[in-house]
């Protein structure tokens, strides 16, 4: 969607600033959201894809004035309240009031260490062949879903070229919608600074994206 | 500027009561959920103690400490970061395919998630609030001198930038140039050499008089 994640090439939000000595977290809060995102995930039943899609799908300007885990947090009611595990009225009233629904597992302690050390890998075996190979020039398409997509605004319709084969990975525009992870072949595609920013655009830089093949149309 | 300074006070007061607000949810959220049995408190706890103690740049320094000072790891490394890292203990969440990026006195390498916050977990542990914020996210792309120099970073004017935007589950380290002065050093003491922002690639390595 182009939301206000968005971000690349955008103007008028001042300098970076770098925090000295900063904390993991900012706050108990921060700490909770942060695990209770992490340990929902496994009775939750959504992907990283549909939390993605579901912290971007706001507001800009809602997005811009939140902090990071306040848009985790967020999102992470909205895929409960969605799925049926928790209900506004339960969160009003600070406990809960209506029977839980089955899940099949929840994340133990026990199993803390060994889920992280697996991850979520996404590369799948597949019988098909890479229609792009290294040097070919490739032009981004120009495409507008309103749904969750990977492909950033500063990069459509601008042309680069492709530099690594990255194996068949998860489709991230198909798994958001719960429509399957319909593996695509991944590629990274380098761009020049001034084809993606125009002449006044540093002449030294160049940017690199990882696009699925859906993504890019032969230059 | 003087729009925010204008709104200083109201900014200030409404990002408290909209935290306490949060507060508030997040309480509320974490009784109900363990209530009808979805979370287990002792996995919160464990899972905020792994990135607050365990997980962090410290891991990520190692592995560049260790590339630094053994040619072939370094070779490991650069042909396949994931399975190379593992050698040094380190894989898993927001790590399962990582790809380390040699910098050169040709090329400079900044990573960026322009899309959300993509960072290499298993190795520099959660991202810093800046490397998901609107200012870094939107001007690393098309001025990463400009990001650079709020880095208080300055580059050769002939040195090549390439920015690397994490759009899918790639996950990039940067592996920075060793210090020079820094012969003989034994990894553990170059290890101390290495920034977490060196390693994203907004920084550079401390030199050898400024190890701690």
């Amino acid at each position: 969607m182009n939301g206000g994640q968005d971000l690349g090439g955008t103007h008028g939000h001042g300098p970076v600033m770098p925090e000295n000595n900063e904390p993991v977290f900012h706050g108990e809060w921060e700490k909770r959201a942060f695990a209770l995102t992490l340990a929902m995930g496994m009775p939750g039943g959504w992907n990283i894809d549909m939390s993605r899609f579901a912290r971007e799908n706001r507001p800009p300007n809602q997005y811009l004035d939140m902090t990071y885990y306040q848009i985790w947090f967020a999102a992470l009611e909205t895929m409960m309240k969605e799925r049926g595990f928790v209900s506004e009225d339960e969160i009003q009233a600070g406990r809960s009031l209506h029977p839980p629904k089955k899940v099949e597992r929840i994340l133990s302690s026990a199993d803390v260490e060994k889920t992280l050390h697996r991850g979520g890998p996404t590369e799948r075996d597949t019988n098909t062949k890479p229609v792009f190979a290294v040097g070919d020039k490739i032009r981004a398409k120009n495409i507008n879903p309103a749904t969750h997509t990977r492909l950033p605004r500063y990069v459509r319709g601008r042309v680069g070229t492709v530099e690594r084969v990255l194996g068949c990975h998860v489709f991230p525009d198909s798994n958001a919608q719960g429509k399957g992870e319909d593996p695509k072949w991944l590629y990274t595609v380098r761009f020049d600074g001034r084809e993606l920013f125009g002449p006044g655009a540093d002449a030294t830089s160049t940017v690199s994206i990882d696009a699925w093949e859906p993504y890019l149309e032969k230059a | 500027m003087a729009h925010e300074h204008d709104h200083h006070d109201h900014d200030h007061d409404h990002e408290h009561s909209e935290l306490s607000e949060t507060q508030l949810r997040v309480r509320a959220l974490e009784t109900i959920l363990t209530e009808k049995g979805y979370v287990d408190p002792a996995a919160l706890d464990l899972l905020v103690e792994t990135y607050e103690k365990k997980v962090g740049p410290r891991n990520g320094a190692r592995v560049i400490a260790k590339a630094w000072a053994d040619p072939d790891y370094k070779k490991r490394l650069l042909k396949d970061g994931t399975p190379a890292i593992g050698e040094v203990g380190y894989a898993g969440r927001q790590g399962e395919h990582i790809v380390v990026l040699e910098n050169t006195p040709k090329q400079h390498n900044m990573v960026v998630c322009t899309l959300c916050s993509c960072y290499p977990w298993p190795v520099l542990g959660l991202p810093p609030v800046w490397y998901k914020s609107a200012p870094y996210r939107s001007r690393a792309v098309s001025d990463p001198r400009g990001v650079l120099n709020d880095f208080g970073v300055t580059l050769p004017k002939d040195t090549d930038i390439r920015i690397w935007d994490s759009t899918a589950e790639i996950r990039y380290l940067v592996l920075p140039m060793r210090p020079e002065g820094t012969e003989g050093w034994s990894e553990e003491k170059l290890a101390d050499l290495v920034t977490r922002d060196s390693m994203i690639g907004t920084g550079l390595p401390k030199q050898p008089g400024e190890a701690k």
